[in-house]
Parts: C-alpha cells; sequence; structure tokens
C-alpha cells in the first residue's frame, strides 16, 4: 500500500540503514549547535591545555605529564561526549519525535543505535584532535600502526559503553535535567583513577576505588598500546569491562523502554 | 466493503482508572470522522491505541482489515500521525525533516525527494524548505507536521487536534488539504475542539464523553436529533408583548434582547405563526429563524451522558 516502498529486505539491513539516517540526523545537530560544538572541540582541547600547562608543573609522575596524561585526557573528554547520549534521547523521548518514529516502520532500536553511532563519531573526532595537538605540544607515541588501530579499538568500545548506558539512562529519566546528571558522573570518575596521578599517590580508600573502578584498566591499556608500558592484564580488564556493560545496558534499555511506552 | 478502521468494543484503562469503556467505530473508506469530545475524554488515547502507540485491554482494532496488535508493522505501512505536539525536528530545514522521515518510512531516494517537494508546495513552504525549522512560525511549523505525517503516502490518517492555536489563514490551508485528501479516497479520523471544524470536515461526527461514544451521526442528523429550528421575534411596539405571549403558551421572553422565542415544529408552524400575529394585528420589527448549532448537539450529548455515568 505504501507508495514507492522497496521490496521486502531483511529486518537488520533496514535496522542499519535506519540508524544511518538517525546518525545523520544527530550529527547535523552536533554541526548546527553551540553546545555541541563546544563539547566536541573546545572542551577537549580546553581540559588537555590546562592539565598540560596549569597542573603538569606540580605533578609528578613517570616520565613527562603530557605523556602520562593523554589516555586520561582522551578517556574524559570522550567519555562526556559519550555521556551526552542520555540527554539528547531523553530530548527525543519527551518530544512527540518517538511517537512519530513509533508509528512509523521504524525500529525504536535504530533510534537507540542512531545515538549511539554519533556519540562514536564525534568522541573519536575529539579523541583525534585531542592527540593530534598533544603530539604538537610533545606527546611522544611509539606505537606501532598496529597498536594505533587497537587505541582506537579501545577507545571505541569504552564510548560504546558510556553511550548505551548513556541509553539506558535516557530512556529511564523522567526529564532532560535529571538525564544530565549522568554526564556529571562520568565526568568525574577519570579523577578517582590512574588517569590524572598514579593510584598509588591516593588515600588507601579511594586507592582502592580507583584501582578496581573500569576507568583504570582502559588507561593503562591505552597507555600500554601508545607508550609501550607494561599490559599486564589491563587489557583483558578492560574489555571484559566494557562488553559486560554493553551486554548489560542493551537489554536494560529495551526493557525500560517498553516500559516507558507501554503503559 | 469493511471499513477501513473498525473498533469494536475496545476498553483501556490506566491503573484503576477506566479512560475508554467499550468503543465501537467504524471508518469507511476515504471518508472524515470527526471526533469531538471535552478535555479528558479519551480522545488522544484512542488515537494513539489506533496508531499502535498504546496496548489496550479488550476488545479489538483493525486497519485496513489489520489487527493493530498482533499485525502492528502491517499497520505502521498504513497510517500517517499527527499528534498534538509538533514532532518536527527543530534544526533540521523543512526539507530534510520530511526526507528524514520518508526515509524511515523506507521509501526509495527519488520517490522521497518528489514526495518531498510536492507536499512543500502543497502545504504552501516551498520558500522556507530550506531554512531551519527553528525559524518557523507555529503554523509553519504546524503544516509541516502535517505534511510528515503524509510523506508515506498513507491509506489512513489520524489527526489529533491538528489546527488548535492556529491562525485562520493556516487553518484554511490545513482544511483545504485534508479535504483534498479524503477526496483522493484517504481515510481520515480526526479530533478537535473546534465544533465549526467538525461540521466542515467532517461525513460523520461521534461524540465522546467519559471514555464512551455518546452519539454519533452526520451533522445534519445531530442537529436534528437536538431539536426543532428557533423563531426569534422583535416587535416593532413593545406594548404588544403581554398579547404575544399569552397567544403563543410555549414561548419564551430573552430578557436582555425582549425578543420573543419559540421552536418552530417545521415551514408550516412559521407560516401560521406569522398569519396569526397578522391577524391580531402585531407587527414586527424583525424576524430570525435559526437551525440547532453543532454546539448544542455536544451540549445536549455530553450533559445528558452524566447520569448514566456511574462516577
Amino acid at each position: 500500500m505504501t507508495a514507492g516502498a522497496p521490496a521486502n529486505r531483511l529486518a537488520l539491513v533496514w535496522l542499519i540503514d535506519d540508524t544511518w539516517a538517525l546518525t545523520g540526523r544527530s550529527i547535523r545537530h552536533e554541526l548546527r549547535s553551540l553546545d555541541g560544538l563546544l563539547v566536541t572541540v573546545l572542551l577537549p582541547l580546553l581540559v588537555l591545555l590546562a592539565f598540560v600547562y596549569v597542573l603538569g608543573g606540580a605533578l609528578r609522575t613517570p616520565g613527562s605529564y603530557v605523556d602520562y596524561v593523554v589516555p586520561g585526557i582522551v578517556v574524559l573528554t570522550s567519555g562526556y561526549g559519550a555521556a551526552l547520549t542520555a540527554t539528547a534521547l531523553t530530548r527525543d523521548l519527551s518530544t512527540g519525535m518517538i511517537d512519530r518514529l513509533r508509528a512509523s516502520p521504524a525500529s525504536p532500536a535504530a533510534l537507540f543505535a542512531g545515538h549511539v553511532t554519533a556519540a562514536l563519531l564525534r568522541t573519536l573526532f575529539s579523541s583525534a584532535l585531542v592527540v593530534g595537538v598533544a603530539i604538537g605540544l610533545g606527546f611522544d607515541a611509539v606505537a606501532s600502526p598496529g597498536a594505533w588501530l587497537a587505541a582506537i579499538g579501545m577507545t571505541s568500545a569504552y564510548i560504546l559503553a558510556i553511550a548505551w548506558v548513556g541509553v539506558v539512562i535516557g530512556v529511564g529519566a523522567r526529564s532532560v535535567e535529571a538525564a544530565g546528571g549522568f554526564s556529571f558522573v562520568v565526568l568525574f570518575l577519570p579523577y578517582v583513577s590512574s588517569g590524572f596521578v598514579p593510584t598509588e599517590t591516593l588515600p588507601p580508600a579511594l586507592r582502592a576505588f580507583a584501582e578496581n573502578q573500569p576507568l583504570t584498566p582502559i588507561i593503562e591499556t591505552l597507555r600500554a598500546l601508545l607508550l609501550g608500558t607494561d599490559l599486564g592484564d589491563h587489557g583483558y580488564r578492560a574489555l571484559v569491562w566494557c562488553f559486560g556493560i554493553v551486554v548489560f545496558a542493551i537489554p536494560a534499555a529495551a526493557f525500560l523502554f517498553r516500559r516507558r511506552t507501554g503503559r | 466493503m469493511a471499513a477501513m478502521v473498525q473498533v469494536d468494543d475496545l476498553w483501556k484503562s490506566f491503573g484503576d482508572k477506566a479512560v475508554l469503556e467499550g468503543i465501537d467505530l467504524a471508518i469507511p473508506r476515504g471518508t472524515i470522522l470527526g471526533l469531538l469530545g471535552p478535555n479528558g475524554a479519551g480522545k488522544t488515547t484512542l488515537v494513539r491505541i489506533l496508531a499502535t502507540l498504546l496496548p489496550f485491554d479488550a476488545g479489538g482494532v483493525r486497519i485496513g482489515g489489520r489487527a493493530v496488535d498482533r499485525d502492528a508493522a502491517a499497520v505502521r505501512r498504513m497510517v500517517g500521525l499527527a499528534g498534538q505536539y509538533s514532532s518536527v525536528d527543530e534544526l533540521l530545514t523543512g526539507r530534510e525533516n520530511l526526507l528524514l522521515f520518508g526515509r524511515l518510512a523506507h521509501l526509495d531516494r527519488a520517490t522521497m525527494r518528489r514526495f518531498a517537494t510536492e507536499l512543500l508546495e502543497r502545504f504552501d513552504l516551498p520558500d522556507v524548505a530550506d531554512q531551519r525549522v527553528s525559524t518557523y512560525s507555529g503554523g509553519m511549523r504546524r503544516r509541516l507536521d502535517l505534511a510528515a505525517a503524509l510523506i508515506a503516502a498513507p491509506p489512513v490518517l489520524f489527526l489529533d487536534e491538528p489546527t488548535t492555536g492556529l491562525d485562520p489563514r493556516s487553518r484554511r490551508t490545513l482544511w483545504n488539504v485534508i479535504r483534498e485528501l479524503a477526496g483522493d479516497g484517504v481515510t481520515i479520523l480526526l479530533t478537535t475542539q473546534y465544533l465549526d471544524e467538525a461540521d466542515r470536515l467532517a461525513d460523520e461526527i461521534a461524540v465522546l464523553d467519559r471514555g464512551r461514544l455518546v452519539t454519533r451521526g452526520t451533522s445534519q442528523q445531530l442537529k436534528l436529533q437536538v431539536g426543532a429550528e428557533r423563531l426569534e421575534l422583535h416587535l416593532r411596539d413593545a406594548t404588544d408583548l403581554d398579547r404575544t405571549m399569552a397567544m403563543m403558551p410555549t414561548a419564551s421572553l430573552d430578557p436582555s434582547t425582549g425578543a420573543v422565542i419559540t421552536q418552530l415544529a417545521g415551514p408550516e408552524a412559521l407560516r401560521s405563526t406569522l398569519n396569526e400575529l397578522a391577524g391580531a394585528g402585531i407587527e414586527l420589527a424583525r424576524t430570525q429563524v435559526s437551525a440547532p448549532t453543532l454546539e448544542d448537539v455536544f451540549d445536549a450529548a455530553t450533559t445528558s451522558s452524566r447520569p448514566e455515568s456511574n462516577r
């Protein structure tokens, strides 16, 4: 009955196509809003410069502080960018956008996946920006092309984990302001990790938290890949954290979405 | 022929609050059903169930022969929805919105480009097609919203208060398009608070009150149900008033205008009333005959349903 619809395709093909269409929409939002540009371009660079030039002189770390701090900055800024998925999704769910989408042949899962994909693309872009400027400031990466790819993979896994938790929060939150609380948490987690100072310098309680929270193995994995430090079991722990979070978050988001819309 | 939209004994409650209590409705293909009702009557809930957005408790709903609960995917390919709240994207342009929704409706690229251009023309938006929606007026947004609902040329359209808050020009544009659509064979369910809107657009009108359909019929039928035409007599000489009232025992006096008001059983009653007055030498300054309005229908239907309701 629908005019001009192409012949039946697999549901998965449609899901990918719908996701890509909604990713394009989110990217347009980024490019057209001041907030988007601030968070994607300006904030990462300011955080990098602040750590290297303002705090870096006073902090004692193995090797130069630029080398030490870049993985932490990447995790801080890409995590914050990915966490904004929560507010963007809540905004869509509290307007007529979601009704239009649900009444259409497209899958609502594409809305989630579109926000996550857009978060991945924009935060990988900010991470590249941070690393590029850091190289200009003396960041002395020794990584092979393979190690660079692995570092991009690790960063992507982290971004996907945060963005999917953002989806869960975004679906669960009643207001955009409430969803915004998540970015706040994600922005603070890196400070209680090995991102900016070695965990040995922290008081015992914080140190125990820092060494067992997911950001520390993620940051240590990036350090090992980019700077050749000892990988140990960090890589394995980092991947288990990221995959575990995604595997938990996707069904949780689906459950909350059904509860939210099916009342 | 089976109706395009068929609702049978539909029940829905939120928690222990019953919202729809046994709705039966059938909308033949290519006709417009106007759904009237006070706020909180259940209009939006009914539209959301029909558009597959809400589950229901009991009964059945079929769109184009497909059940909305078991065959939601097929129903979604047939239905266009424009809700009370604008659901277009502020940061995209008008054209980008239509292309996005066209793509999500799984149209092919060439078709959706053509449809988008046609719809922008039809809704009087070509000049602003490539500007962001955030720069649009309220009327332009609503028109774009309806255009977005039509991007896949759906055979069934649900419009939830499509002209609420619109200026007269935008309202006329929407009315014209809605009429054209019905002429093209689109089946339309329209909820509205505006009685004149239902009067002008709807082939049939149903009044929903407290979750029940309290009356339905064409605008003419409903008006006949509430009663006869009304005759208003303005006397030339006010001293004739007592005599006039004595001649017409069922008449009443409108204290604000001094007019004598009576119900007319038909055209013959009009003739005999005027003849009697002329015979008695009572001169008239002005007369007015008015048909009952949809407002009378609405008031009668929603008031008379109150005592039946046990809450």
